[in-house]
């Protein structure tokens, strides 16, 4: 046979022919270090890749660092705002919120109205034109529309939508597309997901939209950039006293606008996720790198003393042995980093649908594809360290020695005399894996993780059950919600009631307040219940619904954590309209819900805080469903109403959004899980294969048939499958816990959930894995070389 | 044949006890034990009478529980774990009872595990032409014969011109024809370059070969012997 001569040193070649012997089991271990590293580049360079797009995005178009909403403004206000130390460039607009009626959609649709300077673009929060062209001065209903809104709806430069703005019903025109930096995430105010369909921002001129809402000379809403090195709170505080005569709502940062504050949430996410799942791969592959090198090491126990004997030192063969490990992790690394590329644009395709930038490019971050795989040979050299330095350790004349016969004793089964009658196979089973108790604790471990990993993966399917659950089912349980133009009196609830198909209607009084608890503050909407409301509720995680106590504020807990008080504690509440009084207001109890910052009193105690009749901003209506049709036909046209929420329309949204964004994420993690139940699976089986090949040569010598003798190996792998599944089951529960603490935000508390279901499924896929790699491990069993076995001294 | 001249090893007075437990097996009970440059030492005796310990000893293996072994200006009772790899590197040829041969290395490559980190060997081809493999470079072990695969261990501990060869029984797993040859090659190597040899054998009837016979028993030298005569290897017969 001749080879080609390359100079490698022999221990090199060694190095590649030992890994290359056991090629199938070297592929198992980097297919799983190259799907931790695949999820690793794919988040962390599409996190990457979001921050750049976002902040070139967010400077090219004057995204603003402060804003402000306000009833109404004189315009000279805007030079004194201007006037502020720190402030760089003030934007003045009219924004304004309005029920549409779309073409193709029963329910009505809500839209927002945002006014641009006519001629120019705004200062701030620039519109960046798409499609079409921007509103023709001449004509007033001309309008730019949200891009989300139009790939919804089909739309283009065009199309009309009607609207009734300040109660009339107009057809606004669309003349252009276009995005702004404050709506890359474009969601309607108070909603959980966005909902492309029924929520759409219309960039119209200012002097056509200030005729409508009587905002001549005025202005209801300001954005401003801070100059460099202005303290923001300052700025905020000043603009607050500023706007506070013109009703004020609250100014806040862009942390804290909706839009920013998301996609910060979704970042923060992303980058958790690209931490912690990889770290869960790459630790399961330095484990079962472990097992298979402790195992291949001992094949190598006369060789390592040779090498020894022939001047070799310590550290030159633990070396050997280490690369061994790197070139598994490298190679998997490598390929990790290639499918990080490929599946990390499919990702970037999804934020790209998810959220609305210029263009997310996606890109490897180099940075990242470095770490990853330097992170893969340091996870695979600690896996491999303890088994390297453990083997190298044996003095070279032990070495030598052939290993005594490995001791055998009964079972624990067997002794207690349970088991006189299990057949020959089943006794061989039990007495191997007693015998070496920590390896087989180990692979059942190994398996289990694999387990865990799928439990994790499928656990998000019910987790988003269980939400869908909490939120339409018990909390809110209303059919409709209809929201006024401002609040209405009492007679808005009757009239409410003769609406066609309703059957209850439930007044609610929602009021934008600041709340603060020393230096801490949230500014947000107060919901006004009645305590014995039954559409609106508010539910705890654990079903328990909690009754509005008749005084003081019933908080989320993760508006709790914000504003750092517990119930007792007394809360600043700075209402921010009307007459705008202040008051401190006790804490009454935190609920453990799912959602994230809420806070929501009695009605009849808001009602007497404000010194006010029973006014209502809104109204929850089961109504029913054979009306739902002439019930959205009469909303449209309701001048009163500012927006409609439509139960089964979110729903439908919400689910077919989840159907769109977390079915690929979930096919990742168990397709990745699947692979590691493989991997691990495969391993184990391989492992005991050469550690018992000898053993089960010599039976198959002695007249065992390949089915029994293959029973024996394969017995063993069936029983550390079983026994990893409720093991497997139970760290997927501890680590999915975890995972959601770590997961939430204040966008929303998911509760961990795990479905019986979906438990028997991540059984399912562990089993189906371990009878592959059985059938594969079988098929070597069947092509044994009986003689060479025998032949070789172990 | 080479006349005894300065020695290579002084031992002296090594014990050795290995504890398993509470039982202490004692390998080694006070041994004394010289060897000169260029000498053809055999080691003879019963099972278990400590002939593995006392090579392994010499050959820097293992370290004695008590008692000195100096090798040349080396003492190897003090040395450290990296001072004993040198000195099996750079002074130590070894032969070993199931020739250890890396199985996934042909026949050269194998030698050349060794070539590689001495200071002035031969080259692979040059160590397996001494023991007549030179046609068999590039074949792996599992592709050779016991006597064959042997051989290569041979060359493998030949081919850095070491002062000592420590044999363990290196025709212990062979017929007479394959041993003959084995031995064949342990003597020529002796000859021709001079190097100081021990091998450790059941078979009496290698004795011949020997300058001198060292007879242990329970861990003790029991007698030696000096060979006026030493038969050729192709003559023994067992
Ligand atoms: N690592 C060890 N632990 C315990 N006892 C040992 C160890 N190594 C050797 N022994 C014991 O030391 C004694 C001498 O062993 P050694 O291997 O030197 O004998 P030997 O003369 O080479 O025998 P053989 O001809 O069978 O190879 C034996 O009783 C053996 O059981
Ligand atoms: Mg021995």
């Amino acid at each position: 046979m001749v080879r080609p001569r390359l100079h490698l040193r022999a221990l090199t070649r060694k190095l590649l022919r030992d890994v290359w012997e056991m090629k199938s089991q070297a592929l198992a271990i980097a297919v799983v270090v190259a799907a931790g590293v695949t999820m690793f580049v794919t988040y962390l360079s599409n996190f990457d890749s979001l921050v750049r797009t976002l902040s070139r995005y967010y400077e090219r178009q004057q995204f603003a660092d402060v804003f402000a909403g306000a009833t109404r403004a004189p315009g000279p206000l805007a030079a004194r705002i201007g006037a502020i130390p720190g402030v760089d460039i003030v934007d003045t607009r009219v924004v304004a919120d309005v029920t549409l009626d779309v073409t193709g959609l029963d329910e009505p649709a809500n839209g927002r109205l945002v006014s641009l300077p006519s001629p120019g673009a705004p200062a701030l929060n620039r519109v960046l034109l798409r499609r079409g062209t921007w509103p023709d001065p001449a004509r007033p209903d001309d309008v730019v529309a949200s891009e989300v809104f139009c790939e919804a709806h089909g739309f283009g430069p065009g199309d009309r939508v009607a609207a009734i703005v300040n109660g009339r019903r107009r057809q606004l025109t669309i003349v252009g597309v276009g995005i702004s930096p404050e709506y890359v995430y474009s969601i309607r105010p108070g909603d959980l997901f966005p909902d492309n369909r029924r929520f759409g921002v219309f960039w119209m001129q200012r002097a056509a939209l200030a005729a409508a809402f009587d905002m001549e000379g005025g202005f209801n809403d300001v954005a401003l950039t801070l100059a460099a090195g202005a303290s923001s709170d300052d700025v905020v505080a000043r603009l607050d006293r500023l706007l506070e005569p013109y009703g004020g709502r609250g100014a806040y940062t862009r942390a804290l606008q909706v839009s920013a504050w998301t996609i910060e949430n979704e970042l923060t996410q992303l980058r958790m996720f690209g931490l912690v799942t990889p770290a869960i791969f790459l630790s399961v592959a330095a484990f079962i790198l472990h097992i298979a090198l402790t195992r291949a090491l001992a094949l190598q126990r006369g060789q390592i003393a040779a090498l020894k004997a022939l001047g070799y030192g310590n550290r030159t063969i633990g070396w050997h042995y280490v690369q061994w490990a790197l070139v598994i992790a490298a190679a998997g690394a490598l390929a990790g980093v290639a499918g990080g590329a490929w599946l990390g644009a499919k990702m970037a395709d999804l934020y790209n649908e998810f959220f609305r930038f210029p263009m997310l490019d996606y890109r490897v971050s180099p940075g990242v594809a470095l770490w990853s795989v330097l992170g893969s040979l340091a996870v695979a050299a600690a896996g491999a360290l303890a088994a390297v330095s453990r083997a190298v350790a044996v003095p070279p004349a032990d070495a030598m020695r052939p290993d005594a016969p490995a001791r055998y004793r009964p079972s624990l089964i067997e002794r207690l005399g349970v088991a006189r009658r299990l057949p020959q196979a089943a006794r061989m089973v039990l007495r191997t894996l007693e015998r070496q108790p920590v390896r087989a604790l180990l692979s059942m471990l190994g398996i289990a993780a694999a387990g865990a990993v799928l439990v994790i993966g499928l656990s998000f399917i019910d987790v988003m059950d269980v939400l869908i659950d909490e939120q339409f089912m018990q909390a809110m349980r209303q059919d409709v919600t209809v929201t006024f133009v401002g609040p209405r009196s009492a007679d808005a609830v009757h009239a409410a009631a003769r609406l066609p198909g309703v059957m209850a209607v439930e007044p609610q009084r929602v009021v934008p307040v600041r709340l603060r608890a020393g230096a801490r503050h949230r500014t947000l909407a107060i919901i006004g219940l009645t305590p014995d409301a039954s559409l609106q509720r508010v539910v705890a995680r654990s079903g328990a619904v909690i009754p509005v106590p008749p005084a003081g504020l019933v908080l989320s807990r993760v508006l709790g954590d914000v504003l750092g008080v517990t119930p007792g504690d007394s809360v600043r509440v700075e209402v921010l309209e009307g007459a705008r009084p202040a008051f401190d207001v006790p804490v009454a109890a935190l609920v453990d819900d799912s959602m994230g910052v809420q806070a929501y009193m009695a009605r009849d105690a808001l009602h007497a805080l404000l010194r006010e009749g029973r006014t209502v901003s809104s109204t929850a209506l089961k109504v029913d469903p054979r009306d739902l049709a002439q019930l959205h036909l009469t909303l449209k046209a309701l001048p009163a109403v500012a927006g409609v929420a439509v139960r089964e329309a979110t729903l439908r949204n919400f689910r077919q959004t989840m159907a769109e964004h977390m079915n690929l994420i979930i096919a990742f993690n168990v397709g990745f899980a699947a692979i590691i139940a493989f991997g691990v699976v495969y391993n184990a089986a391989r492992v005991s294969l050469s550690e018992r090949s000898r053993e089960l040569a010599s039976l198959r010598v002695l007249g065992f048939t390949r089915d029994e003798v293959g029973r024996i190996l394969l017995g063993e792998l069936a029983v550390l499958t079983l026994l990893s599944l409720p093991v497997g089951a139970v760290i997927g529960y501890g680590l999915g816990l975890f995972i959601m603490t770590i997961f939430n935000n204040e966008v929303y508390r998911l509760p961990f959930a795990i479905t019986a279901q979906s438990i028997a499924w991540s059984w399912l896929t562990v089993v189906g894995a371990a009878a592959l790699s059985s059938i594969a491990v079988r098929r070597r069993l069947d092509r044994l070389d009986l003689i060479a076995v025998l032949k070789s001294r172990e | 044949m080479a006349t005894p001249s300065a020695p290579v090893f002084v031992a002296r007075d090594l014990t050795k006890v290995y504890t398993m437990g509470d039982v202490q097996v004692h390998a080694l009970r006070g041994v004394d034990f010289d060897l000169s440059a260029g000498e053809f030492v055999v080691l003879l005796g019963p099972s278990g009478s400590g002939k593995s310990t006392l090579l392994n000893i010499l050959g820097g293996l293992d370290v004695p529980t008590a008692g000195s072994v100096v090798y040349r200006d080396h003492d190897l009772t003090t040395a450290g774990e990296a001072a004993l790899t040198e000195y099996r590197r750079d002074h130590v040829g070894f032969v070993f009872q199931f020739y250890n041969l890396i199985p996934s290395l042909t026949a050269r490559e194998n030698v050349a595990l060794v070539t590689e980190i001495a200071a002035s060997p031969m080259t692979p081809e040059e160590a397996l032409a001494l023991v007549a493999l030179g046609d068999r470079l590039d074949h792996f072990p599992a592709q050779l014969s016991g006597g064959e695969q042997q051989r290569v261990a041979i060359a493998r501990a030949i081919a850095k011109r070491p002062e000592v060869l420590l044999c363990d029984e290196p025709t212990g797993a062979l017929d007479i024809t394959t041993g003959v040859v084995v031995l064949e090659a342990l003597t020529h190597v002796n000859r021709t370059l001079g190097t100081a040899t021990v091998v450790i054998t059941h078979n009496a009837a290698i004795a011949g070969l020997a300058d001198r016979v060292v007879r242990l028993a329970d861990g003790r030298v029991v007698a030696v012997e000096h060979n006026a005569v030493k038969v050729e290897a192709r003559s023994l017969s067992w």
